[in-house]
């Protein structure tokens, strides 16, 4: 069930002298896509050489913007920073505890799947949403965290207030919003683990470690690498969890890419040519990953 | 001797499965705790929700916090934009997504590998990237007081096409060329055969569609100018900004509404869209 393989056999398909019926069909999506993904695309790598700020005429600045970005200013250092470092962590917690959990709840019982759906649900709310429950339950005055700490007799936290914890704070939230997406996926390649394996293990009384290392682990990581580069993308254009819950704060402890270039372009004198090259250089990182993907999907497909 | 030993095993086992049983719990708590701790807060009274230690049920329980949502922000506004512009995204989906997929599915034509190339490149393409220009256009077609930039950058998605492609093709020939055999012209093709088999696809397509549409906050964020256009997602702020400090009942109870909508339709489909989330990751 591999998509976009295979090319439809010819037969049965069009008889020819179809003539304009197709490009009436795909035409329509073909030129939307042209107006709101390419034509975009190319005008930010365009926008990125001119000093532009919607009202005055743009001027050519060859490729001072991108000198300001990486020589000149720090802040955007300081976002790609953040961003990686958020992208590091959400990854390391997302995939270990996607496949503690997948390995816990492997069984098919009642109350596996009951957590199993409790840990979906935060997936299908909107970011938003999730990021102010958390905001109030970070809140470092009455936030039931802190309460829960004190509770304890343990010192108190200021969460989002503290510039040192504040991104991993953020990051937190959205490793528990998507873990139970991500858990779905693992437990689904799990689960299709062929029984001859598991059983010829079982016969051998392989200790369940070692079962973990030489058969799960190799079976399924097609599947952890095609998550690995899915969250690492999510992760570097991330932007609501961010934008609600710090806006980059404290100081710009919590800037990332996106927050970054949203600054630039609608906040600070509207500088959309600056914040293009921004834009372009995470298009650059964006486009890296891609080709990962590609190459995974390609491999795979060899392999089955 | 070898009773005994099999007993305790059995009593350590039941015993383990106990931890398990109360640990798996735990982690339900969790992970739904958040949205526990939302809807009472939304029934607070402020100096209640401020009290340490924090109380587990609302003593108060007024409904409060939400008739000063009502008083403070224009929801029925909010909320109408918000369907408006959900239900404008899928519509056009409906539309621009399903004749692509058929075209690509069922058709050979001149120029259709690259086009298809087009349409997995716009696949891996995020609106984080194109957001700058797509403002600019909009700002220059006067556009930016309308629902329009919020609708018409979604009427066809490049997941979309790809997703109902792969099921058009999944429709074996056998059926097509029968149909065809009794004159059936590609309309009725389309209508009496490719559709009714890919149904369920196409639901599952436009719900996500839905979903994204309604919970999404960047994209009104920045194409939005006024509140007169804005979606229920952008409502949130006006109440954090209408206030000196935050006063959290009632940003949960705005919070809450925003959420009720999704969490129903979850509780009403789980199953279907647990499923198809699982196929989608393994493809």
């Amino acid at each position: 069930m591999r998509p976009g393989r295979k090319l439809p056999r010819p037969s049965g398909r069009k008889s020819s002298g179809t003539g304009l019926v197709p490009y009436l069909l795909v035409g329509p999506a073909m030129l939307l896509l042209l107006i709101f993904v390419f034509y975009p695309l190319v005008n930010l790598v365009y926008l990125s050489f001119f000093d532009y700020n919607l009202i005055r005429e743009k001027t050519f600045v060859g490729l001072k913007n991108y000198e300001v970005l990486f020589f000149v200013k720090t802040d955007f250092l300081d976002a790609l920073r953040n961003t990686a470092v958020y992208t590091l962590s959400v990854l390391f917690f997302s995939l270990l505890l996607a496949v503690l959990f997948a390995l816990w709840l492997e069984p098919d019982s009642r109350i596996n799947r009951f957590l199993q759906k409790s840990m979906f649900t935060p997936y299908l709310i909107s970011m938003v949403s999730c990021a102010y429950i958390w905001s109030w339950m970070y809140d470092a005055d009455s936030g039931i965290l802190n309460a829960m700490l004190a509770l304890f007799g343990l010192p108190l936290s200021r969460w989002l207030n503290d510039s040192d914890l504040a991104l991993f704070c953020v990051a937190a939230v959205a490793v528990w919003k998507s873990l139970g997406y991500y858990l779905i996926i693992v437990l689904a390649s799990i689960r299709s683990i062929p029984a001859e394996i598991l059983e010829a293990a079982a016969l051998d009384n392989t200790p369940p470690v070692r079962k973990f290392f030489r058969i799960t682990l190799p079976m399924i990581s097609p599947q952890l690498f095609f998550l690995l580069i899915t969250i690492t993308i999510s992760s570097f254009k991330v932007f609501d969890v961010v934008r609600v819950m710090t806006d980059g704060g404290p100081g710009n402890a919590t800037d990332v890419l996106v927050t970054y270039i949203y600054r630039y372009a609608f906040q600070m004198n509207a500088r959309v040519g600056y914040a293009s090259a921004a834009g372009t250089v995470l298009l650059v990182i964006l486009m890296i990953l891609t080709y990962f993907y590609f190459q995974v999907l390609s491999k795979r497909v060899h392999y089955q | 001797m070898n009773l005994t030993s099999s007993r305790s095993v059995r009593l350590r086992r039941r015993a383990m499965g106990l931890l398990s049983l109360l640990f798996k719990l735990a982690m339900a708590v969790f992970f739904l705790f958040p949205f526990y701790w939302m809807i009472t807060t939304a029934f607070k009274t402020y100096g209640e929700s401020i009290r340490f230690p924090p109380t587990l049920w609302p003593e108060s329980f007024t409904p409060e916090a939400f008739s000063d949502v009502w008083q403070r922000i224009d929801i029925p506004r909010y909320l109408k934009n918000s369907l408006l512009v959900s239900l404008g995204v899928v519509t056009l989906q409906a539309v621009f997504n399903v004749t692509a997929a058929y075209g690509f599915a069922r058709y050979e034509f001149r120029g259709k590998r690259w086009m298809w190339a087009l349409v997995m490149l716009a696949f891996m393409i995020p609106t984080q990237i194109t957001f700058v220009p797509v403002y600019i256009l909009f700002s220059k077609a006067k556009l930016l007081g309308t629902l329009w930039p919020q609708i018409l950058p979604f009427a066809a998605n490049a997941y979309g096409i790809f997703l109902i492609r792969q099921s058009f093709l999944q429709v074996p020939d056998e059926l097509v060329e029968a149909a065809r055999m009794d004159h059936a012209g590609e309309l009725k093709i389309l209508t009496h055969i490719m559709l009714p088999m890919c149904r369920s696809s196409i639901i599952t397509a436009e719900l996500f569609s839905f979903i994204s549409t309604w919970n999404s906050y960047f994209w009104p964020l920045v194409m939005t100018n006024s509140d007169k256009v804005r979606p229920l997602t952008l409502a949130m702020q006006r109440l954090q900004d209408a206030h000196q400090g935050l006063e959290w009942p009632v940003l949960m109870a705005a919070n809450s509404l925003l959420v009720l909508p999704v969490l129903l339709l979850f509780l009403l489909l789980s199953r279907q869209l647990l499923s198809s989330f699982g196929y989608r990751g393994i493809k």
